[in-house]
């Protein structure tokens, strides 16, 4: 309609910051407030009063430093698988499979872990066990990109299906091969254990919180640093957004497809060392189950940036951590109901408020060119299939 | 020999009624990655309609009706509001564990499993054969199957829901109202996923936390690996499940270990996916949104 606002660069600028902002922030604002409306029903219902509940989820949580380290424990598994979902939705691809790609860097970390003599210096056990769980959860993300990228197979099948596989091939294992006996865990691992946070701040004494946090918070800036700083970056976000469009301009799809779910992996891989090097130092059946689908929340919720995933992280380890603290009150199940609710309201509210707000801008309230509204509607469909409308 | 039929048959039930879900979902452009979902909320619903009724009858009236209003949940939020399918697919397969294991607690107050409910077949302790074929469900498992081919490929409707998985544009042109398909492809196949959870809480008589445990995921890959069409779906689900009846009879030979044959289901849909032997290429307009 009007000429491309080329001669007004500053305001432009400023525009597309507010509306990107606006359009981050809002959706998982509106889906947390109708959580809150749910977990305000159900604690009604189980005859409670809401006040009370939420009173003793933030005292249990980070009202004290236990509870303040846990909820640090929690949301370090739950950054990895958080930072796995989001790169991949970043290119347009959804990885479910998280969930065994944790259990599998966790569990060649330990047979790193064990296979080395006691006594190995830190220096040299503690990479090993990183690289170990990186190639695991790598392994098992390489297998749907190549199956992708090669066949057109769709990842998200093939990742729930690896998901299973790949759990009954480990449990198979160890069940077998190298469990400790009336248990479903690994012996202890000889070297590459780290510090609980507790060893340098003595007040998180008792609560799993060690030092993968750190791990975490470095992962997520090299995601971000992958993400907006790198060529591979650039062409990972290029396909996210139109692979069509990618591929005229020479990128090459399925590489950068097999590339992103074997870095996705890796992400989910890592995560495995909360648990075992961190915490119980073997590696056990079933640690981190549920990691991988919550991962799916904190992505969503995070808007697919390595930001937003950890502070997400942060918020669903309290969720997760809180629910414990008000089991007396009403049971922590509630707490898988509302993470379904914010899973489902940000993903429907995400294109509504898109919807809502290019309508508010084009009907002259936000009185802004229509150039911004088209480089806008381009810039933030991060939702891996595009809602094609046809 | 009869008694391996029957005891397949009985394993194949679910399966069968929740890939005959699964196909009119997919065939209409919904992604079933709710089949594991509905199929819990099935088998609760039919656990509370059960015992507070005394009429298995009811249970399974009311497992079909809770498996309804999640399908209508499902289809609010990727049909009415276009919400990603596969987001909000795993989001319903949560929300079905939170709410069943919420209500369970407030119901029954355990965290566990349901007390004993009626269900078919006198009561009496298993007697194997004819306990299994007391069950109308699994009459009605094989039913449905034949039912949904015959809605596919002999009815309008059918011929409906063909046209909004592989061609919605088309089909909108010509007037088909695509979405009111879509709607109602969804209903039935919560409804019909729910139904197999119903048959399982019905045959134990009771329910039990997460006691679908990955059935829905396997009706799916029966739906995959079966290529989408009833015929084959159901030859699928019936080889699923004669693997693992061979399983558990053979159990105390340890000829092979148990993870592997759970395994079966997975690995061939992913072989099928990959397109070793004739690919499995699914509805064109599968997982799309339409206006």
């Amino acid at each position: 309609m009007t000429s491309p606002p080329i001669d007004r660069p500053a305001s432009d600028r400023a525009a597309r910051v507010r509306v990107a902002l606006e359009e981050s922030i809002l959706p998982p604002l509106v889906a947390l407030v109708i959580a809150a409306v749910v977990g305000d029903v159900l604690i009604i219902v189980f005859g409670q009063s809401p006040g009370d509940v939420y009173r003793q989820l933030l005292e249990g949580t980070w009202g004290n430093a236990y509870g303040f380290g846990q909820v640090i424990y929690k949301a370090t598994t739950l950054t990895f698988t958080g930072l796995a979902v989001a790169l991949g939705i970043r290119a347009g691809l959804f990885n479910i499979g998280a969930e065994s790609q944790l259990a599998s860097g966790g569990f060649l970390a330990a047979l790193i872990g064990l296979a080395m003599p006691p006594g190995t210096p830190a220096l040299l056990a503690v990479p090993a066990c990183v690289v170990a769980a990186a190639v695991g959860g790598g392994v098992v993300g390489a297998v749907p990109g190549a199956l992708k990228a090669r066949f057109g197979a769709s990842e998200v099948i093939v990742t729930i299906m690896l998901n299973f596989v790949v759990l009954a091939l480990l449990n198979f294992i160890v069940a077998t091969h190298i469990h400790v006996s009336e248990t479903l865990h690994t012996p202890e691992i000889h070297a590459g254990a780290l510090p609980r946070l507790a060893a340098v701040l003595p007040m998180f004494s008792g609560s799993a919180a060690n030092t993968t946090f750190l791990l975490a918070l470095a992962t997520a800036a090299a995601v971000w640093w992958y993400l907006f700083g790198t060529r591979p970056g650039y062409e990972l976000r290029a396909v996210g957004l139109q692979p069509d469009a990618a591929e005229y301009g020479g990128v090459r799809v399925g590489r950068v497809w097999a590339r992103t779910m074997l870095l996705s992996g890796v992400l989910a891989g890592l995560g495995g060392l909360n648990y075992v090097l961190g915490y119980k130092h073997y590696y056990e059946e079933g640690f981190g189950t549920g990691s991988g689908f919550l991962g799916i929340a904190v992505a969503l919720v995070g808007r697919n940036h390595p930001v937003g995933v950890v502070i997400a992280a942060l918020l669903f380890a309290t969720l997760s951590q809180g629910a414990l603290a008000v089991n007396a009150l009403v049971p922590k199940q509630m707490v898988d109901v509302l993470t379904a609710v914010v899973i489902i309201a940000v993903a429907t509210a995400v294109p509504e408020v898109r919807r809502a707000l290019a309508a508010a801008r084009s009907s002259g309230i936000g009185n802004r060119e229509s150039g911004i509204d088209g480089s806008r509607g381009r810039s933030d469909s991060r939702f891996p299939i595009p809602d094609s409308p046809s | 020999m009869i008694a391996f039929l029957i005891q397949t048959l009985r394993i194949a039930t679910p399966y069968l009624f929740a890939a005959a879900g699964g196909i009119i979902s997919e065939r209409a452009g919904i992604i079933a990655l709710t089949l594991e979902g509905f199929m819990l909320t099935g088998a609760f619903c039919a656990a509370l309609g059960s015992y507070y009724t005394g009429s298995p009858w009811i249970g399974i009236l009311a497992g079909a009706a809770g498996g309804l209003l999640a399908a209508l949940l499902h289809a609010l939020a990727t049909i009415r509001y276009r919400a990603d399918q596969v987001v909000v697919g795993i989001a319903m397969n949560l929300l079905a564990v939170g709410v069943t294991r919420f209500f369970l607690r407030l119901a029954f107050d355990s965290s566990s499993n349901s007390p004993r409910i009626p269900g078919f077949g006198g009561g009496q302790v298993r007697s194997g054969v004819l306990s299994s074929l007391a069950n109308p469900l699994v009459w009605f498992g094989i039913l449905c199957m034949f039912a949904v081919g015959w809605v596919l490929y002999r009815t309008p409707f059918g011929l409906r829901v063909r046209a909004a998985g592989e061609k919605p544009e088309a089909a909108l042109s010509v007037g088909v109202p695509v979405r009111r398909v879509r709607w109602l492809a969804v209903a039935v196949s919560g409804a019909s996923a729910a139904l197999a959870g119903a048959y399982l809480a019905l045959d134990q008589h009771q329910f039990t936390d997460g006691m679908t445990a990955g059935r829905g995921f396997i009706a799916l890959a029966a739906v995959i690996f079966g290529k989408w069409d009833p015929k084959r779906v159901t030859i699928a689900c019936l080889l699923f499940a004669a693997a693992e009846t061979m399983q558990i009879r053979l159990q105390s030979l340890q000829l092979v270990p148990s993870q592997f044959v759970e395994m079966i289901p997975y690995v061939l849909t992913i072989v099928a996916l990959a397109g070793v032997v004739g690919r499995a290429v699914q509805p064109a307009a599968l997982g799309k949104a339409v206006d």
